[in-house]
């Protein structure tokens, strides 16, 4: 056991490592990059009052080290300072939009995934069969397809152009909680589970090609146990087990595919808020978005790394 | 040096170099066949497409009567799939909007194609101290998702093709520094390679001589996997409205421009570059696919003889 969790913990650590050289490249990147980060937020035509002022409040008067400390300490105490959007909190800004965010990708993932562990099976069972043929072209194309082009493809075939059956975008009060509107859920969550089910659905096919090769699966089968049982008792069980480390890049994948879903959709979520505000440069929140979404990123490949080594014994037992 | 010493180890079979084995079997597969066949479609679209084109990009659709057409126009005479957002001519604008795509996706993967595999094999090469400092340092750029990371920097220096090229690139090098390494790393204990370290070749040499071209399936596989979403990702950038700039003909560009088309019945300016980005990154998957499939192949008999 000693080996398992010196490796979690060598394994945070590292999380954390990067994490925090991620915060200095998002800082340098977005203001310590050579050249006046106030004008070009306020472009050519401003006064030298108002880049002075704008100066002062994102404290580009200071030493660079002396900058980035600050708002290190602000991330570490939550505060991420004041949208120049919006004049409020970038906490505020954010707090709103992470749930429609946070409910999409739970919403892609619960769907993707036993759509996923099925079609694996399927066609693990019918290996080089017809079916297994045509879902390994299709998954493999549609894993191909940039998520916006599979967006905005759905809008044109259900809500615009061929059918007119569903919403192209969503239209939300603010302050409303993101399941009141099924409708407007349906395409932008296709479009997730599109992007995500492919891959988890090819990792969990080679897993149970594997399985049902295997010799505990044989002594099933000549036990006399019903198909139906050997599948679901003895081999699934297994096969889902390397696929948890994919559920884990899925979803990390899911926290990049949110920015271009979301704003394809016009979806209030982070992933439409992190454009909208490169498109205003509004500093402060590209900067707390960009390191959410890293931190989600780390956090989730860190899992994956870890479940990996839980759920493979062979891996498991070098450790100890 | 070496291929003399594999020649004299099996003088009856003439050895290929590995490259031309893995373009064969790459190439004996039907789903080769059709990418490819995809892949150039596009590319002679996007290559010559512009000669052909009724209008000049930026121009407006003018009528028999010398009168400007309006926007999102339906498919008439003048302009056979219709007008765009401002009225000028879509099918003209899908014929020039092919080549900043193609472009700067391959220059991009190039830029971090050439770079992960200088840092993978340095990587594995030296080992050690050097090997866990460079290797760590692109996991960091790994913490992003490459467009998260182009957005951060578009939102400094604002939107410019250097600047593409350059995020996609940077953040395309340590995926393939990852396969590089990892493939190297086995080929470095290899006795061809201790033996041209024991007789002095320097070390440039071994790496490019000796080391990359024994890797080649791994790499192949992995840079046609970028390509893929590398084009997505620039194609992404301009429909965010940060990459290519109004004027330019784009596909990612016009999908964005061209979006009010769809609600009043104008859906050719979306549709055509939908369908062109589409079966490019198919196309682009299928090749890879084939790449990795004759790798499988090839790996395997490796193993049974």
């Amino acid at each position: 056991m000693r080996g398992i969790r010196g490796f979690v913990i060598r394994r945070v650590l590292f999380g954390l490592v990067t994490l925090f050289v991620a915060s200095i490249i998002i800082f340098a990147a977005t203001q310590a990059l050579p050249g006046d980060a106030a004008r070009s937020i306020l472009g050519r035509n401003a006064t030298p009052d108002s880049l002075a002022a704008l100066r002062d409040q994102l404290g580009l008067n200071k030493p660079v080290l002396q900058q980035y400390w600050e708002w290190l300490r602000g991330v570490l105490t939550g505060d991420f300072g004041n949208s120049l959007a919006e004049q409020r909190p970038v906490t505020d800004v954010i707090g709103e939009r992470i749930v429609y965010s946070a409910f999409l990708m739970f919403l892609a993932a619960i769907i993707s995934f036993p759509l996923a562990v099925a079609l694996g099976v399927a066609s693990a069972r019918r290996r080089d069969g017809p079916f297994d043929h045509v879902t390994s072209v299709v998954s493999l194309a549609l894993a191909a397809l940039p998520e916006f082009i599979v967006g905005i493809a759905l809008v044109v075939l259900f809500a615009t152009s061929v059918f007119h059956v569903l919403p192209g975008v969503t239209i939300i009060d603010p302050g409303t909680p993101p399941w009141s509107h099924p409708k407007e859920l349906i395409l932008p969550t296709i479009t997730l589970v599109i992007a995500v089910t492919p891959y988890t659905a090819r990792i969990m096919r080679a897993s149970m090609v594997e399985i049902l090769e295997s010799d505990y699966v044989e002594m099933a089968r000549l036990k006399g146990l019903s198909e139906q049982l050997v599948m679901w008792r003895h081999a699934v069980p297994n096969g889902i087990a390397p696929t948890f480390q994919v559920i884990a890049i899925n979803l990390a994948y899911l926290a990049g595919g949110i920015v271009v879903v979301e704003t394809v959709f016009n979806y209030p979520g982070i992933g439409a808020g992190f454009v909208d505000a490169v498109h205003a440069r509004d500093m402060p929140v590209v900067q707390a978005l960009a390191l959410l979404i890293a931190a989600l990123y780390v956090v989730l490949n860190m899992l994956a790394d870890i479940a990996t080594i839980l759920v493979s014994p062979r891996l498991r037992t070098s450790l100890k | 040096m070496t291929d003399q010493a594999i020649a004299l180890d099996a003088p009856a079979v003439r050895r290929q170099r590995p490259w031309v084995i893995l373009l064969r079997a790459t190439w004996g597969q039907t789903r080769t066949k059709v990418g490819v066949v995809i892949v150039l479609a596009l590319v002679a679209v996007a290559g010559v497409g512009p000669f052909f084109a009724p209008y000049a990009p930026d121009a407006p659709v003018q009528r028999a009567h010398g009168e400007y057409a309006l926007p999102f126009e339906p498919p008439s005479s003048a302009a056979l799939l219709g007008t765009d957002n401002i009225g000028r001519d879509v099918l003209s604008r899908f014929l020039w909007g092919g080549r900043s795509v193609l472009a700067l996706a391959a220059l991009s993967t190039l830029l971090g194609a050439v770079l992960g595999i200088a840092v993978g094999l340095l990587a594995a090469y030296s080992r050690g101290l050097l090997d866990e400092v460079v290797m760590r340092t692109m996991d960091v750029v790994l913490a992003f998702p490459q467009l998260v990371f182009a957005l951060v920097l578009v939102a400094t220096v604002g939107p410019s093709l250097a600047l593409m090229v350059f995020a996609v690139g940077i953040t395309t090098m340590p995926r393939v520094a990852r396969v590089t390494r990892g493939a190297a790393l086995e080929v470095v204990e290899r006795d061809y390679v201790r033996a041209a370290e024991g007789i002095g070749v320097p070390r440039r040499r071994i790496l490019f001589g000796e080391i990359l071209p024994n890797i080649t399936s791994p790499l192949v596989v992995e840079v046609t996997l970028r390509l893929t979403f590398n084009i997505a990702v620039i194609a992404a950038l301009s429909f965010l409205g940060f990459g290519l700039q109004p004027p330019a003909a784009d596909w990612g560009l016009m999908v964005n421009e061209n979006r009010q088309g769809l609600l009043v019945g104008q859906p050719w300016g979306v549709v055509m570059p939908v369908l062109a980005i589409g079966l490019l990154t198919i196309g682009t998957s299928l090749i890879g696919d084939g790449f990795s499939r004759a790798a499988i192949g090839i790996e395997g008999g490796r193993g049974r003889t």
